[in-house]
C-alpha cells in the first residue's frame, strides 16, 4: 500500500512535518518494501490552496493513505472524495509513522483538524 | 481626485475623517470600501437610494459528460480551487476568484460559467453627497471585487473620497491603488506608529502620495511626529482629544454638525490634500 508523509526532509529519517499543505516534503512510501519515492511541496510557501494543491499530488500519485501532524478542511474534502484515508497526530520520523501506522496505532481522521490558513505564518490573505 | 483614507489598524478614527471630511466637501462621492463592515451609513444615512447593484463571480460549472478528466483546469488555476479526480473535478467555492483561466483551457469546452453573488454595491445620496457603499454577503471570503465594483461607480468629474477597510491586507491595496492621495489616520501613541509604519510600506510601494492625520492628537508621545519628520511625510491635522468627538460618533452624528468649530479642521485637510496631490 501507498502511503504519503509529510516531511520536513527527503528521506525515511526526517522527521514527520505536522502541516499537510505547507510542509516540506512529501515522502511517498511503499508499505510493503519500504521503497519511497519524495517530492517537494512547491506549494510551501503559495498564498492560498496549498491543502487543494497538496491533495491533488497524494491523488495523482495514487496514495491511498496520507500521514501527518493536521489537516484543514479543504484538504480533508478532497482527500475524502479521492477515497484516500488520512492518518494525524503523528510525530517522530518517516520511518517510525509507518510503522506505527502499519500496527494500526494512529488516528485516523474523519473531519478537519485545522482551521483554514492555520500554516500559513501571517494571517489572514 | 480620488482621496483614500486608510489605517494601519481599526479604531483610529479613520470614519471620523472620512465621513466629516465629505460633509464638508460640497459635490462629493463617499465611497465605503470596508466591504466586510461598511459603517460609513451609520454617519450619512442618504435619504435618497438611488439603486443596489449585484456583484457576482462566475464560478466554473463542469459538465461532467464532457469532462475527460485532464486535468488541465485544476493545474492552471492560480488559486488551487479545483482538483480534478478519476472520476470528477471537485470545485472549492472560497478559493475561486472566478477568473475563467480553466474554461479557457479546458479542450473539451467541458466548463461554463454560472454566476454567484457575492455583494452588493448600494448608491444613495444625502444632499450634494453621494455614498457608494460595497457591503460583501456575510461568509464570503473574497471583498476585493466589491471594492473593485464600487470604486468603478465613481463619477470621475467629482471629488471621490474612499474609506479603506482597517489593517494593510488585500482589499486595502485594492481600496489605495488608483488614489491620487492617501490620507492615514493614526494615533500618536507606540501602537499607532507601529500601525502608521506599515500602512506607510504599502502607500510607498504603491506609489501614492500621502500624508498623515493625527486623531486623539494630545494625548501620547511625540514618536509619530519624529517619524514622520524623518520620513518627509506631511502632517495634515491634529484632531484634539474632545470627549464631546466621541460622543458624537458614538451615537452616529456628525461632528462638523454637531460641534460646528470642528468644521474648519476638516475643510483644512482637504485644501492641504489638494494642494499636496497638484503639487510636483
Ligand atoms: S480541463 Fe476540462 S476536460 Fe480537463 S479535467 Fe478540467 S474540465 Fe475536465
Ligand atoms: S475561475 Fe479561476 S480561480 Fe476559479 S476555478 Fe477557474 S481557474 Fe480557478
Amino acid at each position: 500500500m501507498k502511503v504519503v508523509v509529510t516531511a520536513s526532509g527527503a528521506d525515511l529519517d526526517a522527521p514527520v512535518d505536522p502541516r499537510f499543505g505547507r510542509c516540506s516534503f512529501f515522502v511517498i512510501v511503499d508499505t510493503d518494501t519500504m521503497a519511497f519515492e519524495a517530492v517537494e511541496n512547491q506549494a510551501a510557501m503559495a498564498a492560498g490552496g496549498a491543502g487543494v494543491q497538496a491533495a491533488q499530488l497524494v491523488a495523482n500519485k495514487g496514495g491511498q493513505a496520507v500521514i501527518t501532524g493536521n489537516i484543514g478542511p479543504n484538504a480533508m474534502a478532497g482527500l475524502q472524495a479521492a477515497g484516500v484515508k488520512v492518518y494525524v497526530g503523528a510525530e517522530g520520523t518517516v520511518r517510525k509513522s509507518v510503522e506505527l501506522f502499519k500496527e494500526g496505532r494512529l488516528q485516523e481522521a474523519t473531519s478537519a483538524t485545522a482551521s483554514p490558513h492555520s500554516g500559513m505564518g501571517r494571517g489572514r490573505w | 481626485m480620488i482621496l483614500a483614507v486608510a489605517s494601519g489598524k481599526g479604531g483610529t478614527g479613520k470614519t471620523l475623517v472620512a465621513t466629516n471630511m465629505a460633509s464638508v466637501a460640497g459635490e462629493v462621492q463617499l465611497v465605503d470600501c470596508d466591504a466586510e463592515e461598511p459603517n460609513v451609513h451609520l454617519f450619512i444615512k442618504p435619504i435618497e437610494t438611488e439603486g443596489v447593484i449585484p456583484v457576482t463571480l462566475s464560478l466554473p460549472q463542469i459538465d461532467e459528460g464532457k469532462c475527460t478528466h485532464c486535468g488541465r483546469c485544476a493545474e492552471a488555476c492560480e488559486y488551487h480551487a479545483l482538483m480534478v479526480l478519476g472520476q470528477q473535478v471537485l470545485l472549492f467555492e472560497e478559493l475561486c476568484h472566478g477568473c475563467g483561466a480553466c474554461s479557457f483551457v479546458c479542450p473539451e469546452g467541458a466548463i461554463s460559467e454560472r454566476p454567484k453573488e457575492i455583494g452588493r454595491v448600494e448608491v444613495g445620496k444625502r444632499g450634494s453627497l453621494r455614498l457608494i457603499q460595497g457591503v460583501l454577503h456575510v461568509g464570503e471570503p473574497m471583498p476585493s471585487p466589491v471594492i473593485r465594483k464600487a470604486k468603478a461607480l465613481i463619477d470621475p468629474s467629482l471629488m471621490a473620497i474612499l474609506d479603506a477597510p482597517p489593517g494593510t491586507s488585500c482589499p486595502v491595496v485594492e481600496t489605495v491603488k488608483g488614489a491620487d492621495f492617501c490620507c492615514l489616520v493614526t494615533e500618536p501613541t507606540p501602537f499607532g506608529l507601529y500601525d502608521l509604519t506599515l500602512a506607510v510600506g504599502m502607500v510607498k510601494k504603491l506609489g501614492i502620495k500621502m500624508g498623515v492625520v493625527l486623531n486623539r492628537a494630545d494625548v501620547g508621545d511625540q514618536g509619530v511626529r519624529e517619524y514622520l519628520q524623518g520620513e518627509e511625510i506631511p502632517l495634515l491635522a491634529e484632531i484634539p482629544f474632545d470627549p464631546r468627538i466621541s460622543e458624537v460618533c458614538s451615537r452616529g452624528g456628525l461632528v462638523v454638525e454637531e460641534l460646528p468649530h470642528y468644521r474648519g479642521l476638516f475643510s483644512s485637510i482637504l485644501l492641504k490634500v489638494k494642494e499636496l496631490s497638484s503639487g510636483g
